[in-house]
């Protein structure tokens, strides 16, 4: 079945990651509504947990074992997985490879390479696998995109999110400037080291302020956590929206000016 | 065995140091300020080299291709350095190449030496050590000059006083080289240290320095600079001294073509270094009349052995990690309280010592990749800061320690659906004394960090999941019209049995 906007019906399971779960439900409805909007059917295996970043980066890489595991059980028979998050995409690609192989289960090594290549972060899902740039969303605000490091440097999404955000009607893109530079969040580097990673988001601040948007999108919510977290701190008016709440909207939508 | 780093076993935590150097608005500033150029000027030079992408990954061919037959490539070296007339002596640790080098000094009776570009001698206290037998060290880099006058440490592994501004430089020279009236004007301050060195050029007889390479195939030994200083310490002196880790070899001369595209290019910004010297042994009428080259362990070994971290040997010390390193770039070199700072030093530091010490620096990093994008023989830095992340935790940490409880419990909660939905359950009834208009403004523990300068919104009242179950329950999945359900409604309609 070809869905209005040319791509083929895809049955899309959806990993939400534990953070977006549990703190942000507005970043998973998005990404529920939008898909839907495409034409898609959405699945949601509610046994889902964590990916296991934080344990594995944190250097506690026996405990993210079982949830790697977990992962590829709970998605091996998915036609496509959407993160919307990549560094937990990231966290999926480059490691869970090499964790398979430490386990010495030949199955579970072959079970990781197979799910790889169904695994998309929402706009490479948008772009590659939908053949979409034009998402026909509708969002009247002054934008600006954080491109996070991981979706830089690990997924190497290069401009995917920019092609998608352009074609949004009503919407102001600004460019932010140093876009290549971390703002500090780094997961538990945050909390461990705390002042660095104020002394860094402190400059990130800057730049945001700096191009009047109201609004700071990205493809990890975890980032915008920190970044939002910190401009809220100061009261600076600027607000957070992963770039899924700002494709899911659409004219025809009665919230479209007040997503 | 004495494997030393520096001082840093004795260092504090990345996270302590990093405090006054973070209230130091002029430091920052000037950290700021010299990254901020010489990656500016590597950007242009990098752009222009189309084969980039392929030189990197020659250069890390080279070096996995030589570490897996380092003790050929090392024997190989001592073997045509020798026959050049050179002299090869075997450093176990800090300790023995210190005793090896002040022994040398002694045979040819100096009591005083000059020296160029060895960071190696800061990783094993040379100059204490020298000092300790009555030997004065002198340094000749211009910034390493400015380092050991003004009393200070290195806070770059390649412009080592770059945490200094002109006019604070100034200040140094005008106290230790007695010229009150010394300007700023960068003129200026060069001609004093000239004026300075050339004494010491002229007149030590004995110098010492370190190796960018060693060439496996001719026994050669090269060294790469911009001030001319160096080749005034290679060719003067009556002995030359050189310190070199054993990862410094390669093993032939012509891969030097890779190595000297890469480097000068990743570490200054330029095509070419102004000075490239590259020498073999000795030659009767030309240069040093001895030469002795001194290969340090030092931990390097035990790094080798480990296949997940082996890379970190394959660093050329170009610096081009720190410069784009947003951590870095917060609080300069200090904070790593090692010779070797920046992500690079967060992997060397702590592998040299075993992980007994620097347990901090491999959680110095965002783990953003910068580094590992930028660097010449491709070390995938994040990837060996997890790894020794790993080591932290298994080797050092006592199974009581609050954040390894704090983390085995965040396991057992994602390990479970049931433990997992009750723990979102749990967190949004016991947040509600630390809510505030849906926000969360001062929490306690370790995650006070966070709120110290971030709010952090209340959990909602409902997950995603809840609104899910809820959804497919109240709502199939039909909430939004889209041509798919339209049509899929249709063919309802239209269908008698329906």
């Amino acid at each position: 079945m070809r869905t209005a906007l040319g791509a083929s019906h895809l049955r899309v399971s959806l990993f939400i990651t534990c953070y977006n779960d549990t703190l942000f439900p507005a970043t998973g409805q998005a990404v529920v509504r939008l898909l839907e909007r495409l034409g898609h059917t959405i699945d949601f295996p509610l046994e889902q947990t964590c990916c296991g970043q934080m344990h594995y980066n944190t250097g506690y890489q026996q405990e993210s074992m079982p949830l790697m595991r977990r992962f590829v059980e709970i998605f091996s028979d998915a036609e496509a997985v959407c993160i919307p998050s990549s560094s937990c995409v990231a966290m999926i690609r480059d490691h869970y490879p090499k964790m398979a192989a430490e386990q010495g289960d030949p199955g579970l090594a072959r079970a990781v390479d197979e799910l790889l290549a169904r695994v998309y972060e929402l706009t490479e899902l948008l772009v590659h696998r939908f053949g979409l740039e034009d998402v026909g969303a509708y969002y009247p605000h002054r934008v600006t995109y954080h491109p996070s490091c991981h979706s830089q440097r690990s997924l190497h999404l290069g401009d995917l999110p920019l092609r998608l955000l352009r074609k949004v009607r009503g919407i102001d893109l600004v460019d932010l400037p140093n876009s290549d530079r971390c703002c500090g969040f780094g997961g538990t580097f945050a909390i461990k080291m705390g002042d660095l990673s104020a002394a860094m988001l402190a400059e990130k601040m800057k730049d945001v302020e700096n191009t009047g948007a109201e609004v700071v999108t990205a493809v990890d919510t975890s980032c915008l956590m920190h970044i939002f977290g910190g401009l809220h701190r100061q009261r600076a008016g600027v607000r957070m929206a992963h770039i899924a709440e700002v494709l899911a909207p659409t004219e025809k939508d009665s919230d479209g000016a007040l997503a | 065995m004495t494997i030393r780093v520096g001082d840093s076993a004795n260092a504090k935590s990345f996270q302590k140091a990093a405090l006054p150097l973070l209230e130091d608005a002029q430091l920052r500033k000037n950290v700021r300020h010299a990254t901020d150029v010489i990656q500016r000027k590597r950007g242009i030079v990098v752009g222009e080299t189309p084969d980039w992408q392929e030189l990197r990954t020659a250069a890390s061919a080279i070096k996995a291709h030589t570490m897996g037959l380092l003790d050929h490539y090392l024997m190989l070296f001592e073997k045509a350095c020798t026959a050049a007339g050179g002299h090869v002596h075997w450093a176990a640790d800090a300790d023995d190449a210190n005793r090896i080098i002040v022994g040398l000094v002694k045979q040819y009776g100096g009591n005083e030496v000059i020296k160029i570009k060895t960071m190696t001698s800061e990783e094993i206290g040379l100059n204490e050590a020298l000092e300790h037998e009555g030997i004065r060290a002198h340094e000749t880099d211009l910034a390493e000059v400015i380092i050991q006058l003004g009393g200070d440490t290195s806070s770059h592994i390649v412009a080592p006083a770059l945490h200094k501004n002109r006019s604070q430089v100034r200040e140094i020279f005008r106290e230790r080289m007695n010229l009150p009236n010394l300007s700023d004007d960068p003129e200026e301050l060069t001609a004093a240290a000239r004026h300075y060195l050339r004494q010491k050029f002229l007149t030590v007889k004995i110098g010492v320095c370190g190796a960018n390479f060693l060439v496996a195939d001719t026994g050669g030994v090269s060294i790469v600079e911009s001030e001319g200083n160096g080749r005034m310490c290679l060719t003067l002196p009556e002995v030359l001294i050189s310190i070199a880790g054993i990862e410094k070899i390669i093993p032939a001369f012509q891969d030097l073509e890779v190595f000297l595209q890469l480097l000068p290019r990743s570490a200054t910004g330029e095509r070419m270094n102004p000075y490239n010297s590259l020498w073999t042994g000795v030659r009767a009428g030309d240069g040093p009349k001895h030469f002795h080259v001194v290969l340090l362990d030092n931990g390097r070994t035990g790094v080798l052995a480990d296949p997940e971290a082996r890379q970190t040997l394959h660093c050329i010390r170009c610096g081009a990690c720190l410069n784009t390193c947003p951590v870095y770039r917060q609080t300069g070199g200090h904070a790593y309280g090692s010779s070797y700072s920046g992500p690079i030093g967060a992997i060397v530091t702590p592998q040299l010592l075993d992980m007994r010490y620097g347990q901090s620096l491999p959680y110095a990093s965002s783990l953003c990749g910068a580094c590992y994008e930028v660097c010449p023989v491709k070390i995938n830095i994040p990837e060996v800061l997890i790894h020794l992340r790993g080591r932290v935790v298994r080797e050092q940490k006592s199974a009581l320690d609050l954040e390894v409880l704090a983390m085995k419990a965040a396991a057992a909660i994602f390990t479970s659906r049931a433990r997992f939905e009750a723990a979102q359950r749990l967190g949004r009834i016991g947040q509600w004394p630390l809510v505030s208009h849906g926000w969360m403004r001062n929490l306690p523990g370790m995650l006070g960090n966070w709120t110290r300068v971030r709010d952090l919104r209340a959990l909602p009242k409902q997950t995603f999941r809840e609104w899910w179950k809820t959804r497919a329950k109240t709502n199939p999945p039909a909430s939004y019209s889209t041509p798919l359900r339209a049509a899929r409604k249709l063919a309802q309609d239209d269908d008698p049995n329906a």
